[in-house]
């Protein structure tokens, strides 16, 4: 049965408070920072993408298991900002911890769940016995449009998992994913900016999948929420998760630990993978997590975690995510925000 | 004209610190070379450099050359790592106000520049405060 081996969490420094957004759009920065449940969001320097972050998450998840990068058989990236339209960001990867030549490499795309999709292979991959290690990694350096909800939200951020078939930190005892063809949020090629479909993004969508997957994973397992020490959910804002969390029976306790949106924003395909990197920080051994993703379009993947007594000495090698997100941070106004996100037009 | 080929040739230096440890007298280089400028011998072993050090000077560039105006002001420091080796590069994430003589910073991966918003973009590392 496939592990997780090692796992690690990027996030750059610099923050954007809601208010800082809502003042040059005129809007009601209470009203949204109570309607999503959001505080503040990460941005990345010009110099972080998410070929950087994804790097320095293995970095941080070679580091807690110390294997050999040669040993990794599979590096699979879910992103919806691949800074390439044609060229992978695994491969960048893959040579930079020293995992190539002998390696299958793929960027996964599929909104946000494109991180748990690679988690999803690579678990696949591993018990199938294709491979000895799998590096699986959701980052994203989203985008929202100026002025629109998403702005609020949209945020950067990397999770690395190394799944192997040892029980490693944490026992990947079940999986399910749940899909159908759901137009809630979409980006049309050469399109800088993605549309979504408003309120359509709730029920239909989220909570749907969500909801879908969870039960079909507590059926699977003959188990329930009160089985579970903690549970991640996708994160698009605070309010989704705790909110999805409460209709499937799971406790504000349960959910807590890995609920960054607050003051990290949504990071995409990062979003439940950093979730659960929190939730590793501070679990103990024997203790079960549950883990659903979504991306629109629209999909769920779920998992049945188990920790194992080999995470406690190992988390402590590499940085814990609270602390990624709660120090060494620097807020920008939003002029410098618009230059680092490149959404200034400048002369020829 | 492209510089995918040059890019290319650096990446062992550029991604994974690679330097080349003498086998005679166990000095490293970096980037490798073929003889040894300290005792002239021609074996070496592949080597990744210690990813921290120390900062042993700094400055500040504000009239940058054009494939890095973007950027400025950026700080530009050459440290000493760990293991003996003296690396130049760029220093991230830092308040000009903040650099100091012996100030601990550690590598991490960036994007250092592209080719426009066609060419390729050209990853390496940076230095970054020890905080």
């Amino acid at each position: 049965m496939a592990g997780i081996i090692g796992y690690g969490a990027y996030i750059p420094r610099n923050r954007i408070k809601v208010e800082e957004i809502a003042k040059v759009w005129g809007a009601d920065a209470p009203s949204y920072k109570k309607g999503l449940m959001l505080r503040e969001k990460s941005v990345p320097s010009p110099d972080q993408d998410v070929i950087t972050m994804s790097v320095e998450a293995t970095r941080s998840a070679l580091t807690r298991c110390g294997i050999d990068a040669k040993k990794i058989g599979a590096v699979y990236i879910g992103s919806e900002s691949h800074p390439y339209a044609v060229k992978p960001s695994g491969t960048v990867v893959a040579e930079a911890i020293g995992a190539t030549p002998d390696c299958h490499c793929v960027d996964f795309e599929f909104a946000c769940k494109a991180g748990s999709e690679a988690m999803f292979v690579c678990m696949g991959l591993v018990d199938a016995g294709a491979i000895e290690y799998g590096l699986a990694i959701g980052a994203d350096t989203s985008q929202g449009a100026p002025g629109d909800a998403l702005e609020y939200s949209a945020a950067a951020g990397a999770a690395a998992y190394i799944i192997g078939k040892d029980d490693g930190v944490a026992k990947m005892l079940a999986t399910h994913s749940f899909m159908t063809d759901t137009p809630d949020f979409w980006r049309r090629e050469y399109m800088h900016y993605p549309r979504h479909a408003g309120r359509f993004t709730g029920e239909p969508a989220y909570f749907k999948h969500v909801t879908g997957c969870a039960n079909a994973l507590l059926e699977k397992t003959n188990s329930k929420p009160s089985d579970y020490a903690y549970a991640v959910f996708h994160q698009p804002n605070g309010k989704f998760p705790m909110r999805v969390g409460k209709m499937l029976g799971f406790t504000k306790e349960q959910i807590e630990p890995g609920w960054l949106a607050p003051t990290l924003g949504n990071t995409y395909s990062g979003s439940s993978p950093m979730g659960l990197t929190a939730t590793l920080d501070v679990a103990k051994p024997g203790d079960k997590i549950f883990m659903v993703s979504y991306g629109s379009g629209a999909g769920s993947d779920g998992f049945v975690f188990e920790v194992t007594d080999a995470l406690p000495k190992m988390r402590e090698k590499a940085p814990f995510t609270r602390t990624l997100l709660d120090e060494n941070k620097v807020y920008i106004d939003y002029g410098t925000y618009t230059k680092y996100r490149g959404k200034i037009r400048k002369g020829e | 004209m492209s510089t995918s080929a040059r890019y290319w040739r650096e990446i062992p230096q550029r991604y994974r610190y690679e330097g080349a440890k003498c086998k005679g007298c166990g000095e490293i280089s970096f980037p490798p070379r073929i003889v040894c400028k300290s005792c002239g011998g021609r074996e070496f072993d592949t080597v990744e450099l210690a990813k921290q050090g120390k900062l042993l000077t700094h400055t500040v560039i504000r009239v940058g050359p054009s494939q890095f105006a973007d950027q400025t002001p950026y700080a530009v420091g050459v440290a000493e790592l760990d293991d003996g080796v003296r690396l130049t590069a760029q220093i991230a994430d830092v308040d000009f106000d903040e650099l100091k003589v012996g100030m601990p910073v550690k590598l991490e991966f960036r994007k250092v520049r592209d080719e426009g918003e066609a060419g390729i973009i050209c990853y390496g590392y940076k230095f970054v405060p020890v905080r």
